[in-house]
């Protein structure tokens, strides 16, 4: 148990410092960098809690691949970041203000609230002992049965987020030269060779 | 002892810590989305603690698909990012005034 608490505290503090450094650094690119810290110490703190799947795709998702693709945009764009950063200290003040309004609201809820004794009823599906099933396939039991509406929802956000990403950033180039097949297949031999007659000792005239 | 409390705890600081990002970064759009990202993460923590804490798997289910939606936003926003620096050559949301809005 001490294990537990010891360990609650190490991915508790590393994830909310490193969200500090993502929005206090100056270099977009270390902001990015300490995303992914604060997303693995996040996953740590998931298997803590015995969510196992949760934590190995907030790894492959988050880590793997939009973080990935955030540090790809930051490289990519040519962007003077430090003349973004201009008027820094400017937001601070009502950031202040809103962000203490906000953390003293989640504090009142969070230090007032009880769970109700009768929580046993309104449960759904209940998590299997992790002794008898393991998290992977206490989700998968629920997923694909009683949620399989949800997972397909989600396939089909995914491919429109797909089409909509290509369709947003796919240009053609006006003067690059592609090869267009279905011309190529129609051609015929009509169409593709002349024949000329040429007399012997003059050339073509064109 | 290591409690729900605990747990939402990290997670409200997030949630504040991701708004405040977007307050403090309000001229640079990649560090808003990546504030963004955080709070997505801080209600994901909440979704996750509550699920384990009350013996309910369905909202591991409902996690799965808020990080579904939010990698598709990511991917959509950094899209519409990389379209617009393209055509104004430039990332600063003051720019972004094209419809009088």
């Amino acid at each position: 148990m001490i294990i537990h608490a010891i360990f609650f505290w190490l991915f508790a503090t590393v994830c909310v410092g490193s969200a500090v450094m993502v929005i206090a650094s100056r270099n977009p690119v270390h902001s990015v960098l300490f995303l992914i810290l604060a997303f693995i110490n996040a996953a740590g703190l998931f298997v803590l809690i015995g969510a196992e799947f949760l934590a190995w795709i907030l790894v492959i998702v988050y880590v793997g691949a939009v973080a990935v693709l955030f540090l790809f945009v930051v490289m990519m764009l040519d962007v003077d970041f430090a003349q973004l950063r201009q008027g820094f200290l400017n937001y601070l003040p009502v950031g202040v203000i809103i962000g203490g309004i906000l953390l003293a609201e989640l504090l009142t809820v969070l230090f007032g609230w009880a769970i109700s004794p009768e929580i046993g009823k309104v449960i759904t599906a209940p998590i299997p002992p992790s002794s008898e099933i393991s998290n992977t396939q206490a989700l998968g039991l629920v997923l694909y049965t009683r949620y399989i509406y949800f997972f397909q929802a989600a396939g089909v956000i995914l491919l429109v987020a797909m089409i909509g990403a290509i369709v947003l950033t796919l240009h053609h180039k006006p003067n690059v030269k592609r090869q267009n097949i279905s011309e190529q297949i129609a051609r015929t031999k009509s169409s593709a060779i002349e024949i000329v007659q040429v007399k012997s000792g003059q050339g073509l005239s064109s | 002892m290591i409690g729900l409390g605990h747990y939402l705890s990290v997670g409200a600081v997030l949630f504040t810590l991701g708004i405040f990002g977007i307050f403090l970064n309000r001229k640079n759009v990649i560090i808003i989305l990546m504030s963004i990202e955080l709070i997505l993460l801080s209600v994901n923590i909440n979704l996750v603690a509550f699920s384990v804490f009350m013996g309910d798997i369905v909202g591991q289910v409902y996690a799965l698909i808020v990080l579904t939606v939010a990698a598709a936003e990511a991917a959509i926003g950094l899209a519409i990012l990389v379209a617009f620096y393209r055509n104004r050559g430039s990332i600063a949301v003051e720019d972004i005034n094209l419809m009088k809005g």
